[in-house]
């Protein structure tokens, strides 16, 4: 009898557990498989769009007329651009397929500044043409790859999912036709090496000057400990360490980290061996109160610059988040304002101490500029404006475009309904270079709802 | 000769005095607005103050949640010129002192309207139980808008009593209703970035996370990854907290304030696009790339 009632139990736990786990089993499928298809859309897409790419540089070859060219390389930018996002949703991370989003970023770079610019002013130069050419003939072989890939995972039905196995565990070799396949087009790609995309695309080439402009010794460690404890206003109960940069790094610098035996407060720092010049700095402290107002807070900001050597410097955005103030001051040489010269400093509201500094961009531009004299007068620059923007503030100022230039602007700042823009005029061309909506305060959204 | 000099001076001396007197007791009486100058940036009870008398007087058009911004700056410059002060855009104690002079803030209602998280105005010359907006702002607000309104100056002389006479027991310090935000993010991303930072790097110094959220910053600028935030954080495979759900547990304040730090400009990695756990790396090809630092566990690489 017991038995019976036992075995009852056990059979009816037994067909339990065994629906359950058929259950999970079919879920965990499903979830497979959802994840699964969504890189196979991005992967299909991604083939489509090259494609696509092909075949629109091919067109934009044999057009001539500029209403039909402009519209065309804009296709290809949005194509490109696309073709980008799809890349970015397969998981690729840990594959070097960096050379071929990079190529596909530049054709991409190159197509719009030629859409955008009137063509009927300026066609397109022979050297441009030429580079169209190349690039539709590197595209076709990426597209012929990509295809090959293709034509593969759907004849084999090969699955993402595995790259993903495969990518991840270490010890497996990479033997995975759909890896093999991707790193075949970031061969190619490579292989073209620079394709020259005239002086059009130097945008995208991220200016990495090597502070160039830092002047002075380099500097020893001792020195750079020395310049750390300055900048933190450490005295004697610190616990130093010192680092070199990685053998990576364009440029070399000290590492100094200072921890506070009694307050178990850590301040960090990077300088640079070459003049000691501070990168950047910057002091955990929890800020729990406030007692000096932002103004003051700029004031200090403003001695702690002087002290430390750099000046002619001007206010140009002062925020408060809690209890923290941040401001960024620009380069100010003879009323003009000099917005490559950008250095950030954080103030602590409850003592007015520096808690953070980032001079990053200051170092690397900061020199001695012959400042051109403007070609137009500020009258002839604000009818460049729309009508509609009311002026508020205006002045001089250099700031980098779109070409990674620096340009002498008039800089106007001006109101349009409730908004507020910072609008710059080239002062030689009367381009307007930039305009920028400058942001207003966010609500809060636990409030609003 | 000379005497006659000192006497004029303390007569000019005495005279000032005897007038400053009856204009700085309504100040004393209602304590309006702390000593500190207000700049563009602030955030706080002196804000939604100088936001509510500007408004008061018909400058202000924009919404009063404590933040001194660009409507705020322009509000206050304009009442500068009008009032020939100086025109600095900075709440100093003589532009304070003429702004309290001019205009009254009912600081009960405002305050209870901010905590109701109600849509209100504070205009002069409106009866206060018609600038509250309902409950739960909707588009309806708009009919509250004053219509017609007077210029300030008409408005002067009824205001002339001095400041705020309901301003009642002194409250606690007032949140802002809105925040500022580092140009070209949203609170959404920082939260979003304040979630993989702490997933990713809960355990590390502070410096260790503000180099994480870098990365992730400088991910965004380059040309070989997604051109958005969350196209950064959520590629397949990039980071190891979004693939283990780890992304997903609540980020502190230091994660948030790491995060802030990064959107400020603060780059401690010098332009590191990859980092790396040494101990727990998986993948034999990160090792292949330059690396530039080591912060905490993590070692950052180009």
């Amino acid at each position: 009898m017991l038995r019976g009632i036992l075995i009852g139990i056990l059979t009816l736990g037994v067909a339990g557990t065994a629906f359950w786990g058929y259950q999970e089993h079919r879920e965990k499928n499903a979830v497979l498989l959802n994840a699964e298809n969504s890189y196979q859309r991005a992967f299909h897409d991604l083939t489509y769009q090259v494609d696509l790419l092909n075949d629109k540089i091919g067109t934009t070859l044999a057009m001539n007329s500029r209403e039909s060219l402009s519209p065309a390389l804009a296709e290809v930018w949005k194509i490109t651009s696309e073709a980008h996002s799809d890349v970015g949703q397969l998981p690729l991370t840990l594959l070097p397929f960096n050379k071929t989003e990079e190529f596909l970023a530049k054709i991409g770079d190159f197509s719009y500044r030629a859409a955008v610019r009137d063509l009927g002013d300026e066609p397109l130069s022979d050297k441009e043409y030429k580079t169209l050419k190349g690039l539709y003939k590197q595209s076709a072989e990426i597209q012929k790859e990509l295809r090959t890939v293709q034509h593969m995972v759907l004849e084999k039905n090969l699955r993402w999912m595995d790259v993903e196995l495969a990518l991840a565990s270490e010890k497996a070799p990479n033997d995975n036709t759909i890896i093999d396949g991707f790193q075949t087009v970031e061969k190619t790609v490579e292989s073209y090496g620079e394709t020259d995309f005239g002086p059009t695309s130097i945008g995208l080439q991220k200016q990495d000057d090597n502070y160039k402009y830092l002047k002075g010794k380099t500097i020893s460690e001792r020195e750079a400990i020395k310049i750390a404890k300055k900048y933190a206003g450490a005295n004697g109960n610190v616990d130093v360490r010192v680092t070199e940069n990685g053998k990576g790094s364009n440029y070399g610098f000290f590492s100094v980290s200072l921890l506070n035996k009694k307050t178990k407060n850590e301040s960090n720092m990077d300088i640079t061996k070459k003049g000691g010049y501070p990168i950047w700095f910057i002091n955990d402290r929890d800020v729990k109160k406030q007692s000096i107002s932002l103004n003051d807070a700029t004031n200090q900001a403003i001695k702690f610059l002087r002290d430390n050597g750099f000046e002619n410097l001007d206010l140009f955005e002062s925020n408060q988040y809690d209890n923290i103030g941040v401001f960024t001051f620009v380069t100010n040489e003879n009323d003009v304002r000099i917005y490559p010269d950008a250095i950030n400093v954080k103030v602590a509201l409850d003592n007015g101490k520096i808690i953070g500094l980032s001079a990053e961009e200051y170092l690397k531009s900061h020199h001695q500029r012959e400042i051109p004299k403007a070609k137009m007068a500020k009258g002839e620059a604000k009818d460049k404006l729309n009508p509609n923007v009311k002026v508020m503030e205006d002045r001089v100022a250099v700031i980098v475009n779109d070409l990674n230039e620096e340009v002498l602007c008039y800089e106007f700042l001006g109101v349009l309904g409730d908004d507020t823009y910072r609008i710059f005029i080239n002062a030689e061309s009367g381009i307007e270079e930039k305009v920028e909506k400058l942001r207003n305060a966010e609500p809060l959204y636990e409030d609003v709802v | 000769m000379k005497r006659k000099i000192l006497l004029m001076k303390v007569f000019i001396l005495v005279t000032i005095c005897v007038l400053l007197v009856p204009m700085s007791i309504p100040e004393h009486q209602v304590n309006a607005f702390s000593p500190q100058i207000i700049q563009h940036g602030a955030v706080g009870d002196d804000v939604i103050e100088l936001q509510s008398r500007l408004q008061y007087l018909g400058f202000y058009n924009g919404k009063i949640d404590g933040v001194f911004g660009w409507g705020t700056y322009w509000a206050l410059r304009n009442f500068q010129y009008e009032f020939g002060l100086p025109i600095d855009g900075l709440a100093g104690q003589e532009t304070k002192n003429k702004l309290v002079k001019a205009s009254k803030y009912n600081e009960q209602h405002v305050k209870n309207a901010l905590n109701k998280g109600k849509k209100f105005t504070h205009y002069g010359g409106v009866d206060l139980n018609k600038q509250k907006g309902p409950a739960t702002g909707g588009n309806q607000q708009a009919r509250q808008q004053p219509t017609g309104q007077t210029t300030p100056q008409t408005q002067q002389p009824q205001a002339q009593g001095g400041a705020g006479q309901q301003a009642a027991q002194p409250q606690a310090q007032q949140k802002p209703s809105a925040t500022n935000v580092p140009n070209g993010f949203s609170q959404n991303d920082i939260q979003l970035m304040a979630n993989a930072v702490y997933g990713e790097a809960r355990g590390e110094p502070y410096v260790g996370q503000v180099a994480v959220a870098a990365v992730i910053l400088n991910r965004v600028r380059s040309a070989t990854f997604p051109n958005t935030v969350s196209g950064v954080i959520f590629e397949p495979r990039a980071f190891t907290a979004v693939a283990d759900g780890q992304i997903w547990l609540t980020p502190n304040e230091q994660a948030k304030k790491a995060v802030l730090d990064a959107m400020n400009g603060w780059d401690p990695t010098g332009h590191a696009l990859y980092y790396f756990n040494p101990d727990t790396a998986t993948s034999g090809w990160i090792w292949t790339r330059p690396q530039i630092k080591k912060i905490g566990k993590h070692i950052f690489c180009k």
